[in-house]
């Protein structure tokens, strides 16, 4: 593409880009064409993505790791370049990377792992990990429930105190609570975008105050992998966690990176199959990471079809994929402004937020807001995102929420709106 | 009419709008809380029991989308006009039956016993509403096994 890398799509290219998504030519009940604003839930897939999964069935289908068979040495190499492609795609090392089905269960890794450690497990050299009653763990008000709840369980385990820190009232990190990263706190996540607010956390700010008291940082980057560059060695964290189907890629797989020496002190969390080194009937040694976290039979496929996504993001250009991004959330917060009663939760202006944006439709329940647009082939979410805290905060039980994805086109963005005017004069014309 | 049209009938936004059988729940003798886990929607329904078993008096007390609410109304005005175990027990059968059949149609004697609520057939369409309307059907049903009811065939 000749386009400066950090300018937003022509629209030859965004046509070309579009054409990329088979699914984009679907008609929604209403007989149009389906407009996808939900990519925050889950992203569609260009067809090179859908061929990569489908392809390693027709070409490679083997177990990884075993065999010693032509397709065995395909299959195991599939699975690893997906590890490099993924190391390079977020600026980490392929040994960093732990497969895992989902990034809920990659956040659940390192809880359980840190309360296997503080059990003991893992020996001297997970003792750096131990927690216990007198530490503390710190996340946000902002997060999903999946960084969220397993923090709660690991403070239950281990008797460590939960705290968070708190908000502005347009739902940013609100940095003058930073105070609660005590001198105690062990381990501080939190979410580099909000799935709600969209809002990007202030990042710096943060992992200076974890370093500044020892803690350890994981950052939670579902909603900002797909949507921004990403280096988890710059931004200076110590674990992120991603989501393959948020990236353009396949449901089924996940990965933790972590940062080499502490993924080589954690005690493993799946045992089983695939993750010892011997194994005798009294006991067992592991692997190193990362494989000592990938138990049992893993999502090969998916993880081809991941890595096609990534070649995909890349080739789009991850800048340009921010700049054609950041020009979709002004139309879309100008558009959203401009309708009566309806109340954006979170930052109002589209500096330092991305194209996530939930709201509130004045007398109207967010499930009738959905089903109006829906009616119009609208696709948005709607329920609390798995951010029920959130939610609270606002002062609403939930919210309704449109997401932008690099393929989402200026158009579907104004249908949107136009579709949103319509949904207070249905129910009040009633 | 368009599916828009049939899902948000005018007598299910009456309904919506009425909240018949909305109240405090004072003096109830069994009561149970619902939660729709998509929304984060919620009821508490209570009931009052005759001691032949009927049902007479019906009130909850919940927040929800115009389905959930309108739904809710409904089963209050029915359970206050046919409040016997066994009626309650047919009706709250149809409803299942109807909301389960993705709009494919149910037989005009299962509409019957559904009073009101048979403008719903249409949410069952939509996977995701399907609960919205069940949601206050369910706490009734909960409610009533409390006082070892089954209105469900649960232990037939």
């Amino acid at each position: 593409m000749s386009a400066p890398a950090s300018a937003a799509f022509t629209a030859a290219e965004l046509d070309a880009i579009r054409a990329d998504f088979p699914i984009l030519s679907r008609r929604g009940r209403g007989g149009a064409p389906i407009a996808y604003l939900d990519a925050s839930a889950t992203s569609q897939k260009p067809e090179s993505v859908i061929s990569a999964e489908a392809d390693f069935y027709r070409r490679s289908n083997a177990a990884v790791h075993r065999g010693t068979h032509l397709l065995g040495d395909e299959s195991t190499q599939a699975f690893e370049d997906g590890r490099a492609a993924l190391a390079g795609f977020i600026g980490g090392r392929p040994e960093e990377i732990v497969w895992t089905k989902n990034a809920t269960e990659a956040i659940n890794l390192v809880a359980l792992s840190i309360g296997h450690a503080s059990l003991g497990r893992g020996g001297a050299a997970a003792a750096p990990l131990r927690i216990g009653p007198g530490d503390r763990i710190v996340t946000t008000r902002a997060e999903h429930h999946a960084n969220l709840v397993p923090w709660q369980e690991l403070s239950a385990r281990t008797g460590a105190e939960l705290a968070w820190l708190d908000l502005q009232p347009d739902g940013r990190i609100d940095p003058e609570t930073l105070g609660a990263i005590t001198p105690n706190t062990r381990l501080v996540a939190f979410t580099h975008v909000s799935n709600v607010t969209g809002a990007v956390s202030p990042v710096d700010l943060i992992v200076a105050k974890a370093r500044s008291v020892g803690a350890l940082v994981l950052l939670d980057t579902c909603q900002s992998s797909a949507h921004m560059p990403i280096d988890v060695t710059a931004l200076g964290v110590d674990f992120a966690v991603m989501s393959s189907h948020k990236m353009l890629g396949p449901t089924g797989a996940g990965a933790l990176w972590g940062r080499r020496g502490l993924l080589e002190a954690m005690p493993p969390v799946l045992t089983g199959g695939s993750m010892i080194e011997h194994v005798t009937m009294e006991g067992s040694t592991y692997m190193p990471a990362p494989e000592r976290f990938e138990a049992g039979s893993q999502p090969v496929a998916q993880i081809a079809g991941w890595t096609a996504a990534l070649d995909y993001l890349s080739g789009l250009g991850m800048e340009r994929v921010r700049a054609q991004e950041e020009e979709l959330t002004a139309r879309l917060l100008d558009g959203i402004g401009d309708v009566e009663g309806v109340r954006v939760l979170g930052p109002a202006d589209s500096a330092d937020r991305i194209g996530v944006v939930a709201f509130a439709v004045e007398g109207v329940h967010p499930h009738d807001v959905g089903q109006v647009l829906d009616a119009d082939d609208i696709a948005i979410r709607v329920g609390h995102h798995c951010a029920i805290p959130l939610h609270a905060f606002f002062d609403v039980r939930s919210s309704a929420r449109a997401s932008v994805a690099p393929m989402t086109s200026p158009e579907e963005i104004d249908r949107f709106i136009a579709s949103l005017r319509r949904v207070r004069s249905f129910f009040k014309g009633h | 009419m368009s599916s828009l049209e049939q899902l948000y009938q005018q007598v299910i936004l009456d309904h919506a709008k009425a909240r018949h059988g909305a109240g405090a729940l004072e003096g109830v003798d069994a009561s149970s809380h619902q939660v729709n886990p998509t929304c984060g929607d919620e009821v508490t329904l209570g009931v009052e029991l005759a001691p032949d078993g009927s049902i007479t008096r019906l009130v909850w007390d919940g927040e929800g989308c115009s389905i959930s609410q309108a739904s809710l109304s409904m089963l209050s005005e029915l359970v206050e006009e046919r409040g016997s175990v066994e009626e309650v027990s047919r009706a709250y059968g149809a409803m299942e039956q109807m909301m389960h059949s993705r709009n494919r149609g149910v037989p005009e004697e299962v509409l019957d016993l559904l009073g009101d609520a048979a403008a719903l057939e249409s949410t069952s369409q939509f996977a995701n509403r399907v609960k919205c309307a069940l949601l206050g059907w369910y706490a009734l049903r909960d409610a009533l096994a409390k006082l070892g009811t089954d209105i469900a065939g649960d232990r037939a």
